[in-house]
Parts: structure tokens; C-alpha cells; sequence
């Protein structure tokens, strides 16, 4: 279904923002974000387990994550809750242990139309040496052989929002 | 910075002008000269000359040598480490929540299955 695509776009330098919809009352998905009980159930691509997870879900709490890869290596992502207004938005910062001190702050933000939900996900960072450095290694790193389907699909990313 | 940043710096900052992402979406389907690139557009020649140099000086596009015809071509390598980067940051979120998707229905037939019993 169209609907349960993810987008993502560049709209400036520090900022990627997703996209995305979900057939569930918002309550849901914010409830979904809001503790370990449930975040371990999702966070994180599929071939990664949750080793650890901490969630101290008010403003000013702290939240961290540790998932291993199927190589065996842990990565840990912490940081703390900025804004909390359920169920419509969620501000925290975002910072991975192989990069420690470069911190993007993330914004989602809930919209509810008929029982279905549009999720989005706002990143700043500090500066693009951050935005990449934080891909720059196994942690998001996809891993795979470049390819020319991936210059295809981020082409079509580009005239998409041409 | 490494000189990877700094790369992809100059691409995405290449990137941020709408114009500049359509010319290059245009290349993509073959090298063109500037009157065919400016064609779709509703700007100058040497508007569409300008965005070019950015482009070229990004490295995501090479000139040919042709003094009269000088055709435009994309060069694939900075877009695709460009695209590699945004690909793994993608695929984070894309499993993620695809596994939430899976999951809130998990929730929703729970909710349903207790509400029944009720």
C-alpha cells in the first residue's frame, strides 16, 4: 500500500524529516514511543536485538538504547526528552556512542485524519559533519555494495520533491 | 572534516536548490546542452549556466569539451555516496517502522481480543 511507505527528504543541509502513515489511532503510536515495554518490540532495523533499554519518559528524562548487530558489536544511542505533549509531539536529542558530543535533536510530530496516522520525524543536526558522521560507520551504516538501484531510488527521492 | 564530509557537504548544498535537483534528474537520462536544459524552465540561459557551475563544482556534473555545444553529464560517484548515506539512515527508520507497523496491529487485535472478552 502507497500509505505505509517511508518518505524522506532533505528539505536543508542539518535537517532530514520522514514521513510516514500508519493505520492505528494516534494514542497508539505515541504510546508506542513512550517505554521500553514497547520500543523493543520495534526499534531499530530488523537484524538488530535490543541489549539494553532505559527510558525515563517525562521532560528533562533520560532515554538510552543499546542494540547488537548480527556482527556481535553493540551500539548504544542515548540522549534526554526535551518536550513531551501526548499525543501529538515528542522532542528528545539523539546522539550515538561512536560519536559522542555530536547531538541532533529530533521532533515528532502526530497527525490523526479517519483512524489513520501521518508520523513525522525531524532531525536536525548541529552541522553536516555531524549528520554524517553519524552514518559514517557500522551503526546505520546499510552496509551493502554501491549500486546504481540505490543512485535510481534517491534520484527518484530528488525529482520527487523537485 | 573529513574530506568525506566535506564531500557530501558540498553535494547536499548542491542539492538544496529545487532547480538544481530537476536539472540533474533531467541528466539523468542522458547529457543534454544548456538551451535543452533550460527548456522546462521558465529562467535564463545564464541562470540555468549558474546553477550549472554549482553543479560542476560539486563534482555532480562534467562539462564536455565542445566549445559550441558543451553538453552537461551527470557524474554518478558524489551522488551516490550521497545516496549511500541517506540509503542507511533510510533503512534504519524504513525497518523500524515497518516493525512498529506490524506491531500496532499486534496491539490493535490485543485491544480487540480484551474488549470482546469484555
Amino acid at each position: 500500500m502507497e500509505s505505509s511507505k517511508l518518505t524522506v527528504t532533505t528539505p536543508s543541509e542539518r535537517e532530514i524529516v520522514m514521513t510516514r502513515v500508519f493505520d492505528a489511532p494516534r494514542e497508539l503510536v505515541f504510546e508506542a514511543h513512550s517505554s521500553c515495554e514497547h520500543l523493543r518490540h520495534w526499534w531499530g532495523p530488523r537484524r538488530y536485538e535490543i541489549a539494553s533499554c532505559e527510558v525515563d519518559f517525562r521532560p528533562g528524562g533520560a532515554w538510552r538504547i543499546e542494540h547488537r548487530g548480527p556482527d556481535g558489536e553493540v551500539h548504544a544511542f542515548y540522549g534526554e526528552y526535551r518536550e513531551i505533549v501526548p499525543p501529538e509531539r515528542i522532542t528528545w536529542t539523539f546522539e550515538w556512542g561512536g560519536m559522542p558530543g555530536h547531538v541532533s535533536v529530533e521532533t515528532l510530530t502526530l497527525e490523526e485524519h479517519e483512524g489513520r496516522t501521518t508520523l513525522t520525524a525531524r532531525s536536525v543536526f548541529d552541522s553536516v559533519e555531524d549528520r554524517d558522521g553519524m552514518m559514517a560507520d557500522g551503526a546505520m551504516e546499510a552496509g551493502a555494495a554501491e549500486t546504481y538501484d540505490r543512485l535510481d531510488r534517491y534520484l527518484e527521492v530528488l525529482s520527487g520533491r523537485a | 572534516m573529513s574530506t568525506t564530509a566535506h564531500r557530501l557537504d558540498r553535494t547536499f548544498a548542491a542539492l538544496a536548490d529545487p532547480t538544481r535537483r530537476a536539472i540533474l534528474a533531467r541528466l539523468a537520462a542522458g547529457e543534454a546542452s544548456v538551451t535543452e536544459l533550460a527548456e522546462p524552465f521558465d529562467i535564463s540561459l545564464p541562470a540555468v549556466s549558474k546553477h550549472l557551475k554549482v553543479l560542476e563544482r560539486a563534482g555532480l556534473v562534467a562539462r564536455g569539451r565542445d566549445r559550441r555545444w558543451r553538453p552537461a553529464r551527470l557524474r554518478a560517484d558524489p551522488l551516490r555516496e550521497a545516496a549511500g548515506w541517506l540509503e542507511g539512515y533510510r533503512r534504519f527508520w524504513e525497518e523500524s517502522y515497518d516493525r512498529l507497523d506490524a506491531y500496532l496491529g499486534e496491539l490493535r487485535g490485543r485491544g480487540k481480543e480484551e474488549g470482546d472478552g469484555e
